[in-house]
């Protein structure tokens, strides 16, 4: 394998110039490293799997570009070479009629469908959470809104005809664990479970999805954390008893009480799959504790989004969250979207000012004041605390 | 020579009209641990799957969630078989870490 460096050194050996690089849109010069189709400044929380985390300034964005997107896989076997001739998505198990469907086929035989949907990972925020809990250490940037482009799974496993009795759908992408003994990568989600909007998407912002987000195809569960959004998806089994794999039965689980919380430091005594998303507020502008001047206009900005309802409310608090006011709200993209949010105001007063912003959705689940505890850091979304000094 | 031409070639070019794509994924080096008594067991163990980075990046962790990590890389296959070698990287984890 070739690192970037040993490349460009390859190409000076060769010559040709750092200048017919540029010209192919090669971005990494010398002395910076990307990964392919992904912007040089993500930031690298882990190297093998790739772990890259999204920098705060594509957030202000409605639509997060496809090379800002946060990438994250479970284990090192990431897939890197696809032949689409090759290429089939299988669908098997409790069905009337198996299916190999081609990229093609999936293109041109079934109703095309589009929306845009906030991907998070299950673990974002997760840098925040106190007491700290093992992890990938995440800020806020394992999240994007992004326009996805697919047929609908329901389409899909009509198509194949679902057998009586059956109880689980399992989805399987093409990564493979580093070794015989760990177990791959795969999801359940159970029948009773399925909703329309479920999506294998086969483009991300009207172009293939990029290798490390999942090429060429993704299962997309709008509302839903992106732990169920299996990348390079390659095979559907549907199942007559319930699907018992480690990646369900012993990952990605929650405390199955209704805060989906305990006691930190206790052991919860049943738990389930982490499925859909918390209604979530994020401030984007200012990214961290401001100084502004007596008298100066303060403008803040952020994004607010909720698992698959619509957030009709977001509520920002300048006073520590004595006094609540409403935020206006930016272009509205449907429920699984995230929407904008920007606040103004005016300092009366030199010292500081603690901003609060608080998301509801249209059934009113909002954010806890204080984070809700589980010990691997999930579904984070205590309102965050932002800082502006007056002088 | 050619081959790797190509290599970085297709990926800046592919669309559904072209059907082979492949990618390189950068050689970056994990982040160093932290010297100190274990450090070479969990270098050998935790470096098998992933990159040491998994455990730089953690913000101070119990003896007790260190323990439970240990035990849940060896559910994910990591192939840790004394307990002489599961003590010593659970201590130098909580000791560091």
């Amino acid at each position: 394998m070739y690192t970037r460096r040993q490349l460009l050194k390859q190409a000076a050996a060769l010559g040709l110039s750092t200048f017919y690089f540029k010209n192919l849109n090669f971005d990494a010069v010398a002395d910076e490293i990307s990964f392919p189709e992904k912007s040089k400044d993500l930031i690298i929380l882990s190297p093998r799997p790739p772990l890259l985390e999204t920098p705060n300034k594509y957030f202000k964005k409605l639509i997060t570009p496809k090379e800002a997107l946060f990438v994250r896989w479970h284990l090192s076997g990431i897939p890197t070479y696809i032949n689409l001739d090759e290429f089939r998505l299988k669908v098997s198990g409790n069905v009337e009629n198996p299916l190999e469907l081609t990229i093609q086929d999936l293109m041109t035989k079934f109703e095309p469908v589009e929306y845009v949907a906030v991907i998070q990972c299950a673990g974002n925020g997760r840098s925040y959470v106190k007491p700290s809990v093992p992890g990938a250490q995440w800020k806020y940037g394992a999240m994007g809104n992004v326009k996805w482009t697919g047929v609908r799974l329901k389409d899909i496993l009509n198509k194949a005809g679902i057998k009586k009795g059956s109880v689980d759908v399992v989805f399987n992408g093409l990564d493979v664990p580093p070794m015989p003994s760990t177990p791959d990568v795969v999801k359940s989600i159970p029948i009773d479970e399925l909703f329309d909007d479920i999506i294998v998407a086969y483009k991300m912002n009207d172009e293939p999805i990029p290798m490390l987000n999942g090429f060429p195809l993704r299962l997309i569960v709008p509302g839903w954390y992106a732990s169920l959004w299996i990348k390079s998806l390659s095979d559907i089994t549907v199942t007559d008893k319930e699907f018992d794999g480690f990646w369900v039965k012993s990952a990605y689980r929650v405390p199955d009480n209704p805060c989906r919380c305990i006691e930190p430091g206790e052991t919860p005594e049943k738990t389930k799959p982490v499925h859909r998303m918390r209604t979530y507020s994020i401030i984007i502008d200012p990214s961290d504790t401001k100084v502004v001047k007596l008298g100066e206009k303060v403008k803040i900005m952020g994004v607010a989004f909720s698992g698959g309802y619509s957030v009709n409310q977001v509520l920002v608090s300048i006073d520590g969250g004595k006094s609540w006011s409403k935020a206006d709200l930016g272009k509205d993209l449907g429920r699984y979207s995230w929407i904008q949010w920007f606040y103004e105001f005016t300092p009366k007063r030199k010292g500081e000012y603690i901003v609060m912003v608080l998301a509801i959705n249209s059934i009113g689940e909002g954010q806890p004041l204080k984070g809700l505890w589980n010990p691997s850091g999930y579904e984070w979304n205590e309102i965050q605390k932002l800082t502006i000094k007056v002088v | 020579m050619k081959r790797f031409i190509l290599a970085i070639l297709i990926p800046l070019s592919l669309s559904f009209g072209e059907n082979i794509k492949t990618i390189e994924i950068p050689n970056i080096p994990d982040n160093k641990l932290k010297d100190g008594k274990g450090k070479e067991v969990v270098e050998q163990y935790c470096s098998i799957c992933h990159s040491l980075n998994y455990i730089t990046m953690q913000k101070g962790l119990s003896k007790k969630v260190w323990e439970a990590e240990v035990k849940k890389m060896i559910l994910f296959g990591a192939p840790i078989e004394n307990q002489k070698d599961i003590d010593a990287i659970v201590e130098y984890l909580e000791k560091n870490y």
